[in-house]
């Protein structure tokens, strides 16, 4: 029993790093497209948010 | 999958919520700074950008001359246009950075109470703000800068090498992992942002100053706002993991 929920303890971290991982991912692309992308238009439509936000811009 | 699904609800609840809260405190703060500075970006072409002087007089006369708007790309109208898009901008800034956020703070087992929350908020600001901040100030439209390519590569290593650098500092207790913690919190400034070839501009210095202070200030309330309703609307989505997480061990023992 004890080996048992130490096993289970191990799989369920080991089972959250897919979820976790794309979920950042996910987040990394948004956060690229809207403040990173060199788009012209992209860069026109977020133009006031990347500089509020310290983004590099121009 | 029902983890997925929990810190995506919660990441979009608290990025579009914080990501409103920014787009106000923009607009009283750092969006009337920017317009200002486009004023006397418009009324200077070719101070800090690479335009040549001989350029100005035609240029000056045939209005938007200034690099950020390049002729035939599509730009929103400013008014109401332009505000509806940085607010969506930021809102969809916010669940960028909630997406990341939440899941760092997953895998560190944090967002257990508001208090949690606010602390790695704090960090978040630290991390993407202040870090890349120091080396490249926050700067207004028609403020001098290197080229865009090196200055993004400089401020995505800050942002990463700073969040790792507080993640072992509040995580391991080990000396070596300590010192490398420090220097890789410093890193970044020793190799020093991209300048500028020239800093002369025709934005007023003070106008940038007041700028910089409200950028710094709304965005430590933003990451502060982000990282408390993260960890609170995380306490309201969590059905279905514990059922899973027992799952297992349970049909075991039965």
């Amino acid at each position: 029993m004890v080996t048992n929920s130490a096993a289970s303890a191990v799989s369920i971290s080991a089972s959250k790093i897919i979820p976790l991982s794309m979920t950042a991912l996910l987040g990394l692309f948004i956060v690229g497209f809207v403040g990173f992308s060199h788009l012209e238009v992209v860069h026109n439509a977020a133009h006031d948010t990347r500089h509020s936000l310290a983004f590099p811009c121009h | 999958m029902s983890l997925f699904r929990n810190i995506v609800l919660t990441a979009v609840v608290a990025g579009l919520l914080s990501g409103l809260l920014l787009t106000v405190m923009q607009s009283l703060s750092t969006v009337p700074l920017i317009l200002q500075a486009e004023v006397f970006e418009n009324a200077a072409p070719g101070a800090g950008h690479s335009h040549s002087h001989e350029a100005v007089p035609s240029a000056g006369a045939a209005a938007p001359s200034h690099e950020h708007h390049h002729e035939g790309a599509w730009t929103p109208a400013d008014g109401l246009e332009r505000f509806l898009y940085t607010a969506a901008a930021n809102m969809l800034s916010g669940i960028g950075f909630a997406l990341v956020f939440v899941a760092v703070c997953e895998a560190m087992g944090g967002l257990n109470n508001w208090r949690s929350g606010l602390l790695f908020g704090i960090a978040g600001f630290v991390a993407v703000v202040l870090a890349p901040g120091l080396g490249l100030p926050p700067e207004l439209p028609g403020m001098p800068a290197a080229e865009l390519g090196p200055r993004q590569v400089w401020w995505i290593a800050t942002a990463a090498c700073t969040a790792v650098s507080l993640g072992l500092l509040a995580y391991s207790h080990s000396a070596v992992l300590a010192v490398l913690a420090i220097l890789l919190l410093i890193a970044p400034h020793l190799v020093g942002a991209p300048l500028p070839p020239s800093h002369e501009t025709a934005v007023p210095m003070d106008l940038e100053a007041r700028f910089v202070n409200a950028v710094f200030a709304t965005n430590l309330v933003f990451w502060a706002v982000l990282g408390t309703l993260a960890a609170l609307v995380r306490a309201k989505f969590r059905s279905g993991e514990e059922a899973a997480a027992n799952a297992a061990p349970g049909l075991v023992s039965r």
